[in-house]
């Protein structure tokens, strides 16, 4: 089986956050990056299957140069070759123009099956995977849990809301969006990091952006709606004044 | 093209509160782009009633019975072109997170997932970052503009009014088409820890660390007389027990006091545990959303906060 696994590299999850100067994205400066949980989860998922089938999986990323630190660790940890989509200009795609630019380099490669995290940790949109299934015209299942091969194709187990799963069954090839904590994330070992030297990176150009169907006027802070009463001192300071609210507010002490 | 209409997701004949909410979304869009609000509930058989809109479409066919992506981007792509609307809205429910995407491909849109708020543009907010930032959203192609909503972001009404006139759509599907076969839905285990009836939760985020640290926040537990809760990438790395998990993959709660120790508060955490009585929060990010839900809250290292806690707790308790 070969499997593709589209991963994103965002910024490293206790970074600190600053609006930029233009307002429209936030400060890359001194940022720290790391892969896209969910995409971990993704890549996990993708080299279980390969360990039990066989086959091969080829990470793919778009994004500048400093993606490829990104790719070399999926390398590291058992991918065997990895695409980088060379993009300086993420910021000006939609997520109808990352998809196409995916779409673009996946078409070539005639995968059995397409993993992505169900998604990212900066955007939030969950819906790249779903977009680029669209695109290629292949059928897609979001939020699993877990894959297992069949002789027709897939069988996957389904998040649903409240603790509900189902079963889905879905022919090849097909695109899933996979969900944290379905599998236990590997390390990449000494082995393996020796091993990513050897192996290659392939890079693409991407096509010029196009128009975009929605944009990112702004951000900022979100205003507080609610007012919390903050309590300051010492730790144990604050630890009496917590008991005092624990006992005559909150009533549980 | 004008006008709003909102896609309600119905499970059993019923429509969930989510679909409620997105309906006064609409309803609030409308009044400021006109053109009036229209609601779609897609089903097998129609026989649902929506209140509180001028016409609401029945999509009706046998093999819109399961869910599945392919039946609803097809159904519902009919549906918008017989329609015409501005705008298309829906709740930000697993399932519209399956199939809205690819419907708003086949337009050649991007839907505007998740949003919190409509302002006057219009303008859609939607959190980044986990709920750190906010953003705001324009559409700037020219199709049908699509927008789910997040949960609890708007009220549904209570009074909606008369019931809707209902027109039957029948879409042309055929069962070639419908790729995945979906499989009944069910749960993992019988639960046997029900924390919906728990009057004090102590519950432990990430921001623990490492799993032997748990232990602290287990004690804070113990000497409240609470039970333990926990965000899911604890439960993810297996560090307390999935059924130990609050938020919408997990379990709903509203003790008396949800105490939550290193947790960000992402949304799918908050909608989990937002009708506790009382909230305190222990952060070291004075901008976590957490802070947001909280009536009491400290910034600071939850290392150095909690075992002082729980040895003032003890005291107070002896
Ligand atoms: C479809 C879907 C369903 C989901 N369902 C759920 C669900 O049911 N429940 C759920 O919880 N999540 C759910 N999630 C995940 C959710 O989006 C968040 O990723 C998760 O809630 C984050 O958990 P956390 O707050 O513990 O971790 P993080 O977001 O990593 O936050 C850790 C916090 O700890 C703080 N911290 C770190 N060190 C310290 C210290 N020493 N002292 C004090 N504070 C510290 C940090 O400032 C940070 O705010 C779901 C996600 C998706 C996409």
């Amino acid at each position: 089986m070969k499997i593709l696994v589209a991963i994103k590299q965002v910024p490293e999850r206790d970074a600190q956050i600053r609006v930029a100067a233009d307002g429209k994205w936030i400060d890359e400066d001194d940022l720290s990056y790391t892969i896209n949980e969910p995409d971990a989860y993704a890549l996990e998922e993708a080299l279980q299957l390969k360990e039990k089938n066989g086959g091969e999986v080829v990470v793919v990323c778009a994004g500048p140069e400093r993606v490829t630190s990104t790719l070399r660790e999926a390398l590291a940890k058992g991918a065997d070759r990895a695409i980088h989509i060379e993009a300086d200009d993420l910021g000006e795609r939609d997520t109808l123009g990352i998809a196409q630019m995916l779409a673009d380099a996946m078409k070539g490669e005639a995968a059995d099956l397409i993993l992505t995290g169900l998604q990212s940790d900066d955007l939030g949109l969950g819906q790249t995977g779903v977009v680029l299934a669209e695109l290629l015209g292949i059928p897609h299942a979001t939020i699993i849990m877990q894959v297992e091969k069949t002789d027709s194709g897939l069988r996957v187990k389904r998040e649903l809301e409240d603790g509900w799963f189902q079963h889905v069954e879905m022919p090849l090839p097909a695109l899933l969006t996979i969900q944290s904590g379905g599998n236990k994330l590997r390390y990449a070992t000494l082995m393996g990091i020796k091993k990513a030297k050897t192996k290659e990176t392939a890079t693409v150009t991407a096509s010029a952006a196009g128009a975009k169907a929605v944009s990112l006027e702004k951000v900022y802070l979100p205003e507080k709606q609610k007012k919390t009463e903050m309590l300051t001192g010492t730790p144990a300071e604050i630890a009496t004044q917590l008991v005092e609210k624990l006992k005559f507010e909150v009533r549980v002490l | 093209m004008s006008g709003v209409l909102v896609v309600m997701e119905q499970r059993a004949g019923v429509l969930n509160r989510m679909s409620l909410e997105a309906l006064a979304a609409g309803q609030q869009l409308a009044a400021k782009v006109g053109g009036g609000c229209v609601a779609a509930v897609v089903s097998e058989a129609g026989g649902l009633k929506v209140a509180g809109v001028e016409k609401v479409y029945s999509v009706e066919h046998a093999l819109l019975k399961d869910y599945t992506s392919d039946g609803y981007v097809d159904a519902l792509e009919q549906l918008v072109k017989k329609v015409q609307p501005s705008y298309v809205l829906f709740p930000h429910t697993y399932q519209v997170r399956d199939f809205a995407p690819a419907l708003a491909t086949r337009f050649m849109q991007v839907l505007i997932s998740d949003a919190t708020a409509i302002h006057d543009g219009p303008v859609f907010v939607r959190q980044l970052l986990q709920g750190k930032l906010n953003a705001d959203y324009k559409q700037t192609g020219d199709g049908p503009c699509f927008v789910s909503v997040q949960a609890g972001s708007f009220r549904a009404d209570a009074e909606a009014g008369a019931d809707a006139a209902v027109e039957v759509f029948t879409p042309e599907l055929n069962a070639g088409m419908i790729r995945n076969k979906p499989g009944e839905p069910f749960r993992e285990s019988a639960q046997t820890v029900d924390l919906s009836a728990a009057p004090v939760i102590v519950s432990v985020g990430r921001g623990i660390g490492e799993e032997s640290n748990i232990s602290i926040v287990e004690e804070l537990a113990t000497a409240l007389g609470a039970e333990m809760a926990a965000s899911r990438p604890i439960c993810d790395n297996g560090w307390l027990p999935m059924e130990r998990q609050v938020g919408s993959s997990g379990q709903t709660v509203s003790p008396k006091l949800y105490l939550a120790v290193g947790i960000s508060g992402a949304i799918q955490h908050l909608v989990g545990m937002k009708g506790s009585k009382a909230v305190i929060a222990i952060n070291k990010d004075e901008n976590a959303p957490i802070f947001e839900v909280a009536d009491y809250g400290v910034v600071g290292d939850l290392f150095e906060i909690v075992p002082a806690l729980t040895k003032a707790v003890l005291a107070a308790k002896s």
